[in-house]
């Protein structure tokens, strides 16, 4: 008997969504040795990060507020991921979008009519997201140059900036670090704690993105392109523009991300804009599959997570960074499983041996 | 005159030294990249580095136990890369980013989790042992030369392993398995090279490598752990393996080209200039992007640079 790897006729819908659940077991069994080995009870973390997060009004609003940020990158990362395009650049692209509504909000929009700002600010986050991701789209439309690089480089010179205004180009007087209050004029409005009208925002973006994705034009280019660039050329699909189209909307959508944080939750420019939700979102779009909605789900749970971590700071003293290893611990088995998708493992007798199959170790 | 010389062996003796931990992940990734298996993963293999080896010379009081812990904790990391890129057949880019991002989540746990309880188990703000520069005596006092012979051990090391890498790599039998399986591994097969083994050996050699690297700056480069010590040099260590055309002597060249950007930021801020020191600080990641650029142009003008051909493709012997 011999344990064999045989290729699937179709992929396996059932295996896609097993895997993600597995993963999800898998990485939180991790996580309770990792936090055993430590001196912790996992059980009792795990068991605080729960009701620390969920267990309560405070803890939901502020699941929710950490899960607008978390949808919106998601999404816009998967939206690149979708034609394979690498963009790990939305950090700097949400911190980007952050800058821009802040400066529209505090000084590009004086003297303008009182209900033009709240628009106008938004706008100028999206803007400043879309420029940030369309330098390394035309690098690679054009000249062909990596972009996981490129992105991810630009992630340290957006942060650089932010600070360089926070703590001195646009500092308050009398304040160490951030900038003035801004405008109450571009506050998004608050309903539920903390949580703010942006979730609106990123929840209907999902679904307007699952209706592109699943019946436009736009949605196949996509698809074909991911999946096989060299049809798309013989199918007469102009890549570097979708490339570049494509990255516009997708920075656009990270910078949307810090345009809310800043008009709903922060209401200044200030530390703490860039905590990483950039990263977190590559973990929330390949662990959504890149299916929009899927994003908004994972972003939740993703949300759910980071709240619980900061409730068992509180609460046990254990670091709040548990949350972020079980997230960077998710991808692990995910990426592992995804190959049962493609592939069934099946035991069989060695004797018969059919061209398509192949030994596992 | 003096002043000058004087000035010019400070910087370039900075330069090394911030060139160190860039070499050995360098020479690493390198290797790695050359088996054909693209490893992203560097910037959180290079933070768990940093933070065990620290860890474990902060406890044992032994740098070079520190140096152990570190390759240890790289070749696990690479192990997993390897395992899920080779045997999973995982896609090799989101692989090696989820190994960044359970590095990095993982390394700032450990900080504040591995420390004495008398600093609330945080590893931030501890002294610790580390490996100190040694003036080479006569040596050291030659002008611009003398910045060589002022290094710490781990640098002194470098010295006799990249001429060494260099060679394994061109002119051993072993080394030309290696290339072969990163050019053409179906080739490499019907030669009767062990792909698979020689994919997981490199990339777990490369994961060591790095991980000597992060320990470099946690043990002698800035002493001691701070969340995020290494501030992206695992990925400006990815460029610089394009940047040194997959040629671990050339590695140095552009390593020491990155640690003489920190040299000058560094003397420039310590002068008071007028720059503000974000858009010095920004300096090496615009670097790194004008390195990637120039590097694709020279590509596009049908000069190879030299990437190896089956760079991030996974290889199936059912595919031959």
């Amino acid at each position: 008997m011999k344990l064999i790897l045989r290729k699937r006729e179709t992929v396996s819908r059932r295996a896609g969504i097993m895997v993600p659940l597995v993963s999800f077991i898998v990485s939180l069994a991790f996580g309770a040795i990792l936090l055993a080995a430590s001196g912790a009870n996992p059980f009792a973390t795990y068991g605080a990060m729960i009701a620390g997060a969920l267990g309560s009004g405070y803890g939901l609003s502020e699941v929710l507020v950490k899960s607008i940020p978390l949808i919106l990158t998601g999404l816009g990362v998967a939206l690149a991921f979708r034609m394979r395009f690498w963009n790990i650049g939305a950090e700097g692209q949400l911190t980007l979008g952050a800058v821009a509504a802040a400066g529209a909000a505090l000084f590009w929009t004086q003297g303008l009519p009182g209900w033009t700002v709240l628009p106008l600010a938004i706008l100028a986050g999206c803007v400043a997201g879309a420029l940030w991701a369309g330098i390394p789209a035309i690098l690679k439309a054009f000249l062909n140059v990596d972009e996981t690089l490129t992105t991810l480089m630009l992630n340290y010179v957006a942060v650089l900036y932010s600070e360089h205004l926070y703590y001195v180009a646009w500092r308050a007087e009398g304040y160490n670090s951030g900038t003035e209050r801004i405008t109450e004029l571009a506050w998004l409005p608050r309903f539920f704690g903390r949580a703010h009208t942006g979730i609106f925002y990123a929840l209907v973006l999902a679904v307007v993105l699952w209706l592109l994705f699943r019946f436009s034009r736009w949605g196949f280019e996509l698809k074909i392109i991911g999946a096989n660039p060299t049809a798309a050329r013989y199918l007469g699909i102009n890549i570097a523009r979708n490339i570049v189209l494509t990255l516009l909307i997708s920075g656009a959508i990270s910078g949307l991300a810090g345009a809310v944080e800043v008009l709903g939750l922060a209401r200044r420019l200030q530390q703490g804009i860039s905590v990483g939700y950039g990263y977190t979102a590559i973990i929330i779009a390949w662990m959504a599959q890149l299916d929009p909605l899927a994003v908004v789900f994972v972003a939740f749970l993703m949300a759910t997570l980071l709240v619980g971590g900061d409730q068992i700071q509180m609460r046990m003293r254990l670091p709040a960074s548990v949350g972020v290893v079980l997230q960077g611990m998710l991808l692990i088995p995910m990426l592992a499983g995804n190959l049962f998708k493609e592939y069934a493992l099946r035991l069989e007798r060695s004797d018969r041996e059919p061209a398509a199959q192949e030994e596992v170790a | 005159m003096t002043g000058i010389y004087a000035l010019l062996t400070s910087i370039l003796t900075i330069t090394l030294r911030a060139g160190t931990s860039l070499i050995y992940a360098t020479v690493g990734e390198t290797y790695t990249e050359r088996s054909g298996i693209l490893n992203l993963g560097v910037e959180g293999m290079m933070l768990v580095g940093a933070v065990s080896g620290f860890a474990t010379a902060y406890y044992s009081g032994s740098v070079v136990l520190g140096l152990v812990a570190a390759m240890m904790a790289g070749a696990l990391l690479g192990a997993i890369h390897a395992f899920l890129t080779v045997t999973m057949r995982a896609n090799q880019v989101v692989s090696g980013l989820s190994i960044t991002l359970f590095g990095t989540g993982l390394a700032s746990f450990l900080g504040e989790r591995l420390g004495p309880a008398s600093n609330n188990h945080n590893l931030v703000g501890l002294v610790g042992p580390r490996f100190s520069p040694i003036a080479v005596p006569a040596l050291s006092n030659i002008p611009m030369i003398g910045a060589l012979f002022r290094q710490d051990p781990l640098t002194y090391v470098l010295y006799l392993l990249v001429p060494l890498a260099w060679y394994y790599l061109y002119k051993t039998r072993n080394g030309l398995n290696l290339r072969a399986v990163g050019e053409s591994p179906q080739t490499a097969d019907a030669m009767g090279v062990d792909v698979i083994r020689t994919r997981y050996l490199y990339t777990i050699l490369g994961g060591v490598l790095v991980g000597l690297g992060g320990a470099h700056l946690s043990l002698a480069y800035a002493p001691g752990w701070a969340e995020n010590i290494t501030g992206g040099r695992g990925w400006i260590v990815i460029a610089l393996v394009i940047f040194a055309m997959w040629n671990p002597a050339r590695a140095v060249l552009g390593a020491v080209l990155f640690g003489g950007i920190n040299a000058v930021q560094f003397r420039l801020q310590a002068g008071g200039t007028t720059v503000a020191s974000a858009y010095l600080n920004m300096l090496p990641y615009l670097a790194t992007i004008l390195v990637l650029v120039v590097m694709t142009w020279w590509e596009a003008l049908s000069h190879r640079i030299g990437a190896p051909a089956a760079l991030g493709l996974p290889y199936m012997r059912e595919e031959k």
